[in-house]
């Protein structure tokens, strides 16, 4: 299984399921739930956070919290 | 009238155009309090909803969901769950981005599922239009079971049928609940309002959740049990219900968006963010933004604070001579008015900086700056957030801890407001400069002046200790909150002028009304410790000196000696002769604490010069001897350990009520001037030690 901070710029996928249960919820309520669809747009530099446009806003997480988000790559 | 003034309470997500709407609803007529106990801001106001009903607004705190993660979240949470909290509305309007519908209306069907008046203004309709996001507002508004009104904020459109339907919907409560939270759990709802005694569903699934909503103290062990009869651990309940009802919303926006998701409309965003978050050019860019503020807190606000600074002088001046000699007049003159100009010389710097950051802010800038920050900051405690107050530390630490206030984490904002203070602001530099002269020859090494290289190592001391101590503090502070960094980046705008205006106007008047009455009475305590004498020493000065040449340079120089200030500096003699210091910069110590740049002043009242102008006092101070060894007194041992107790120092009463006004709480203050004077004595102590 992928996790978010694998991902490059520009890939697309859909969230599957986030490990972290405190971080689950809060990313849930902003719209990351599971089968959402979204894409990778930004990468801060030196493995800052990373920025994913979902449910048509941009969203940005750390890069070790993206870690617990496991999703599921779109082929383009 | 009051019979017919209603309690409205604005809620939505951060960056929904909450604030541009509570603007328009309240005009001027805001004001700004604290929630009791707690340190979050509580924005309030009234409003003509029309010509017999008026209103009082409540701006809630911005949040994405009922359930909190931080303290600002919580007091959204309680003001909406609790209908025994004295904010408890009448009726909520929650504002929702057009363009960004599915998240931003979570949160209000969670509020719909309260069953409590509810209407929703949906901002930015023709903007989403343009977008390709077509929202049908009669068709969302059957579908919530609410009434819905279409309004852009910023231009002040729908405002007014936004008032109608407000005052047409008091009374009305939402049609039906929108998620069936009951049969997500089946039987565990109705057993918890059994417990809790109201038919609340929704607020009973919350209190099941752990969540404290009122009266929940007495029924937390039933309830409790009530879980684990029947399995139900909170955190899984809670995702369940989340994913529940973003299911349901989903149906609900296939139906009411037309053209829903397009990806093309962050084109100029996207652009602009290639240049902004660059890895290299967003740096460049961010450097180039912190200057400019650098240069307006700094440079800018000087001829505004110098025309204050002059007006205050004349005004003294004036009242000197119109008034009848004595007690009262120079109580009005050296206690009243010094510290009125005092509070008065911050106002300009305070505009200047909140101007950049209400700017900043609104373009979505700030959040970019978060966000190409976060990772080098977050080693030592800090937010990216936390590079605006520190860097404006550096012209005054008083509007820079109160831009503290963007950053939400609670532990961060603490640990930026902690250490502010460390930074080199623009009042010691008359300090630095006169002590420098004195000890440091003005040579050139390796085509580097000298004395500008010693500055610099000073402003570089403070920026050093200021991280160091954040590292520290980091370890030492705890925190409930967990440290999220879980961000919208909103898209680019140009900025609203209103708001940026009403932001300046509130941070002045939270200064001058809120700090600026202790900061007054303090200037009067640290007046009257310099004025009065115990019995009648300062007449038998003025006999002594009556006719005498230069008698009111040596009166005033004898009489701040023998004044109570004067007491206090050879009380604490012994104390800071290890640094190197004797009486006469003990009492400059003191009423340094008025401002660090009243140092000169003293210094040059106590060695009698009579000229106030650095110069003099320079060449005063360098041809003093000291007792003991007969040498010069101001050795570079001496200097520099006096620039480092002056580098650590909490020296600054106006640091310490706006710590104090921040936090809500003397605890902060109180430690920071603990930790800042530690650090002065044993600095100051080893540098002397060392040197001599």
């Amino acid at each position: 299984m992928q996790n978010l901070a694998k991902l490059s710029i520009g890939s697309k996928g859909e969230i599957v399921q986030i490990s972290d249960n405190s971080l689950e919820q809060k990313l849930l309520e902003m719209g990351c739930t599971p089968g959402e669809q979204f894409e990778v747009v930004r990468k801060a530099p030196f493995g800052g956070p990373i920025a994913i446009l979902i449910s048509s806003y941009i969203l940005s997480v750390r890069q070790e919290d993206a870690r617990s988000i496991a999703v599921k790559v779109i082929d383009k | 009238m009051s019979e017919k003034a209603i309690k409205i309470a604005l809620a939505g997500n951060p960056n929904s155009g909450k604030t541009t709407l509570f603007n328009a609803f309240t005009g001027l007529k805001q004001k700004v309090g604290n929630y009791p106990g707690i340190t979050v801001e509580k924005k309030s106001g009234k409003a003509n909803l029309s010509e017999e009903f008026k209103a009082e607004v409540i701006d809630l705190p911005g949040t994405y969901s009922l359930f909190p993660k931080s303290m600002d979240e919580e007091v959204t949470q309680q003001v909406l769950c609790n209908n025994e909290n004295v904010d408890y509305p009448d009726i909520t309007v929650v504002i929702a981005d057009a363009s960004n519908l599915r998240r931003s209306i979570f949160l209000l069907t969670q509020i719909i599922d309260l069953n409590m008046e509810v209407v929703l203004a949906l901002n930015m309709v023709d903007i989403a239009t343009k977008k390709g996001v077509i929202v049908d507002v009669n068709l969302l508004s059957q579908e919530l079971g609410i009434p819905v009104v279409a309004i852009n904020a910023r231009k002040g459109k729908g405002i007014d049928s936004l008032k109608e339907t407000i005052i047409s919907s008091i009374d009305k409560k939402p049609r039906f609940s929108f998620l069936e939270i009951t049969k997500l759990f089946k039987g565990v709802i109705e057993q918890a309002n059994k417990i809790r005694g109201i038919e609340n569903n929704f607020a009973s699934f919350m209190a099941l959740c752990k969540q404290k909503l009122s009266g929940e103290i007495n029924n937390r062990c039933a309830l409790n049990q009530l879980c684990k009869k029947e399995e139900i651990i909170p955190e899984r309940a809670q995702a369940k219900e989340t994913v529940n009802r973003y299911a349901q919303i989903d149906e609900v926006i296939k139906v009411t968006v037309k053209k829903g998701k397009s990806i093309g409309k962050y084109l100029l965003t996207k652009k602009i963010d290639d240049v902004l978050i660059h890895s290299v050019l967003g740096y460049v860019v961010f450097l180039a933004v912190l200057f400019l503020i650098f240069q307006a807190v700094f440079s800018w606000s000087a001829y505004p604070m110098e025309l204050i600074d002059s007006l205050f002088v004349d005004l003294q001046k004036f009242t000197v001579n119109t008034l009848p000699q004595g007690l009262l007049n120079d109580l009005i003159v050296n206690g009243i008015l010094a510290g009125l100009g005092g509070i008065l010389i911050f106002v300009p710097q305070i505009a200047f900086l909140f101007a950049f950051i209400a700017f900043l802010e609104d373009t979505g800038y700030m959040a970019r700056v978060s966000f190409i920050t976060d990772k080098l900051l977050r080693g030592v405690g800090l937010n990216g957030r936390s590079i605006i107050p520190l860097l404006s530390g550096a012209a005054c630490a008083v509007p820079a801890i109160m831009s503290a206030r963007t950053i939400s984490s609670w532990k961060e904002r603490i640990i930026t407001i902690m250490v502010t203070p460390l930074m080199s602001c623009s009042a010691r530099l008359p300090v630095y400069t006169l002590i420098i002269a004195l000890i440091i020859p003005a040579d050139d090494y390796f085509g580097f002046n000298l004395q500008g290289l010693v500055m610099m190592a000073f402003y570089l001391i403070g920026f050093l200790s200021a991280i160091f101590v954040a590292l520290l503090l980091k370890f030492i502070i705890k925190s409930k909150e967990r440290s999220y960094y879980i961000m919208e980046m909103p898209s680019y705008k140009i900025p609203d002028w209103k708001t940026v205006g009403y932001t300046i106007l509130e941070k002045v008047k939270v200064f001058l009304f809120d700090a600026g009455k202790i900061i007054i009475a303090i200037s009067i305590v640290l007046w009257f410790l310099s004025s009065f004498a115990p019995g009648n020493k300062f007449d038998q000065i003025e006999e002594e000196w009556a006719g005498k040449a230069d008698s009111e340079m040596h009166i005033s120089a004898e009489k701040l000696e023998a004044s109570y200030a004067g007491i206090i500096g050879k009380v604490i003699e012994p104390a800071i002769k290890p640094l190197g210091f004797d009486w006469k910069i003990g009492i400059s110590l003191i009423t340094s604490f008025a401002a660090r740049e009243v140092f000169v002043g003293t210094m040059s009242t106590i060695y009698s010069v009579g000229d106030n102008d650095i110069q003099s006092i320079q060449t005063r101070l360098s041809d003093l001897k000291n007792p003991e060894t007969g040498e010069a007194f101001f050795t570079p041992a001496v200097g520099i350990s006096l620039m480092l107790f002056y580098a650590f120092a909490m020296q600054c009463m106006s640091t310490v009520v706006i710590v104090y006004r921040e936090t809500r709480h003397w605890k902060w203050p109180v430690i920071q001037f603990l930790y800042m004077g530690v650090m002065a004595y044993l600095s100051s102590l080893l540098a002397f030690q060392l040197l001599s």
